[in-house]
């Protein structure tokens, strides 16, 4: 599969331009990482026909879905692509039964049920999208998007509007249906322990281009720092505490709370990515829950 | 009154329901172009759908007339290649009450339109469906109230309109006297009693129309929002 794009863009610190040039290997799971604006949701509009870029080239499965050179551009119809959307787009006007139907190009009865207890939708079949939780609707979007047995499943920041725990689940699930169906799957998220569980490969996306590709392990994990005990995390806060200094560091879910000299603090501001390390100390593992 | 009156009132209603059905399929794809296609010309095209709206009915029926009376060259060709004769005719007063009511079906179908999230326009396309099915089965059904808004407006315009009908159709009993024109005559002949029948019947139909209206309106919100 291969992806070479060029569009400009619009952003909100003016104008540019969307270029990437990428190879995927069929039936691998892949993150696109980068914060919003950098033009993500773009870059898989485009994937599905959705946008039109203003020049590149397109091949999924050995068919050329769009060539710029060549005049081709297949419509949304015409790309095998699931896409889930990231307020859902579930229809408002079908139970959750006839959402997933829709996507089906044969009536294909085996496979609702199928989806229907992947998900674990099977008690809701009948309900409407409005009656249904966060959770519910992601589930019945993942279902509608699998639905039509697409070549690549598009994942539009998913998992973002849900709790930890719904999060977990909903995981695991994408997981094993990436697998079931043995799709090429396609996450986009800013989330870094949903790229670490979930994806083979990360292609991080800075102003429309990818600045670093590989494992979620070489690109999040900086080599340089040779630490025993490592987080990556956001600064939240800086604190100044008589002569030292308390930086807040989000990681994960938890805040840490490092003791900094006024000397390291200088080049740190509130919402920095940075490394947490520990060289000295053999850290405690205790069994929680 | 008796069956004059009868007949009056069954042309009304088959003007406006016959108007409300033809201006749906019109509106239909007017209104679709207006919404999601950006193209040159476009002000003009909403120029001419909104003009109805501004311009004095009495305008519009005299260029009705002028254009196709059987000596203009339009009503000319009309008349020897098909047969139809649009002055003083109930075609003419339908071709009028379509003109005179496109706006009261576009703009609420337009704004309809708009309203629908287009992500679900997008999943439906990228779900392998093509544009009129995603028109019937994802659109329009989430854009009841604009439907119903639209029809209903169409209707109840067309039963209120009096200028245009008046202009192109003139009066005769059975072919082009609608109820408002009865009203008029009615009131000119000092024959209050059935100015009053007429009016009242109108009223209580119209009244019955809207009050259903509003209700189902009221539902369709309610179904939005849970």
């Amino acid at each position: 599969m291969k992806i070479k794009l060029k569009k400009r863009l619009k952003g909100y610190k003016g104008d540019f331009i969307l270029d990437v040039d990428i190879s995927i290997r069929k039936g691998s799971f892949i993150t696109i990482f980068g914060r919003s604006g950098a033009g993500k949701t773009t870059l898989l509009k485009m994937l599905a026909g959705l946008l039109k870029p203003d020049e590149g080239f397109i091949e999924v499965s050995g068919k050329v879905w769009y060539d710029s050179t060549m005049g081709i551009d297949l419509p949304p119809q015409k790309r095998r692509v699931g896409v889930v959307f990231q307020d859902y787009a579930l229809f408002p006007n079908m139970t959750v039964e006839e959402n997933i139907l829709y996507g089906m190009e044969k009536k294909d009865e085996d496979l609702l049920e199928m989806l229907l207890s992947l998900t674990e939708l099977k008690e809701l079949r009948k309900r409407k999208p409005q009656s249904l939780s966060g959770g519910q609707k992601q589930r019945v979007a993942l279902a509608r998007a699998v639905a039509r047995k697409p070549d690549i499943l598009l994942l539009d920041e998913p998992l973002s509007a849900l709790d930890i725990d719904m999060r977990k689940k909903l995981q695991e699930e994408l997981q094993m249906i990436h697998r079931t169906f043995s799709l090429t799957t396609f996450l986009i998220s800013h989330d870094f322990s949903e790229v670490f569980r979930l994806s083979d490969k990360v292609f991080v996306m800075e102003n429309g281009k990818i600045i670093k590709e590989g494992r979620p392990d070489q690109i999040f994990v900086q080599e340089r720092i040779s630490g025993k005990v490592r987080f990556s995390g956001e600064i939240l806060q800086i604190n100044r505490e008589d002569v030292v200094y308390i930086v807040s560091v989000l990681v994960g879910n938890n805040i840490i709370k490092v003791v900094a000299d006024p000397d390291e603090v200088q080049d740190l501001s509130v919402g920095d990515k940075v490394v947490v390390a520990s060289k000295a100390f053999n850290p405690f593992i205790l069994k929680s829950e | 009154m008796g069956a004059d009156f009868v007949q009056t009132l069954f042309l009304t209603f088959k003007l406006a329901t016959l108007t409300t059905i033809i201006l749906f399929f019109i509106g239909l794809p007017v209104a679709y172009l207006l919404a999601f296609y950006n193209f040159r010309l476009k002000s003009v095209v909403e120029t001419f759908v909104s003009l109805p709206l501004v311009l004095p009915p009495t305008v519009l029926g005299f260029y009705l007339i002028i254009f196709f009376s059987p000596d203009s060259f339009v009503g000319k060709f009309l008349e020897e290649t098909a047969g139809i004769r649009l002055v003083f005719t109930f075609e003419g007063i339908l071709l009028g009450s379509i003109i005179y009511s496109l706006p009261f079906m576009v703009h609420p179908l337009q704004s309809g339109f708009s309203s629908v999230n287009r992500s679900i326009i997008e999943a439906s396309y990228t779900l392998g469906k093509g544009k009129l099915q995603t028109l019937w089965k994802v659109i329009l059904p989430n854009m009841k109230q604009a439907v119903l808004t639209g029809i209903v407006l169409t209707f109840a315009h067309t039963i209120g309109e009096f200028g245009v009908v008046l202009m192109i159709g003139g009066s005769i009993p059975g072919e082009t006297k609608v109820a408002s024109i009865a009203i008029y005559e009615e009131v000119e002949a000092l024959n209050y009693g059935r100015a009053n029948l007429y009016a009242l019947v109108l009223f209580v139909i119209t009244f019955a129309i809207l009050i259903v209206v509003y209700t189902l309106n009221k539902r369709f919100t309610k179904a939005e929002n849970l």
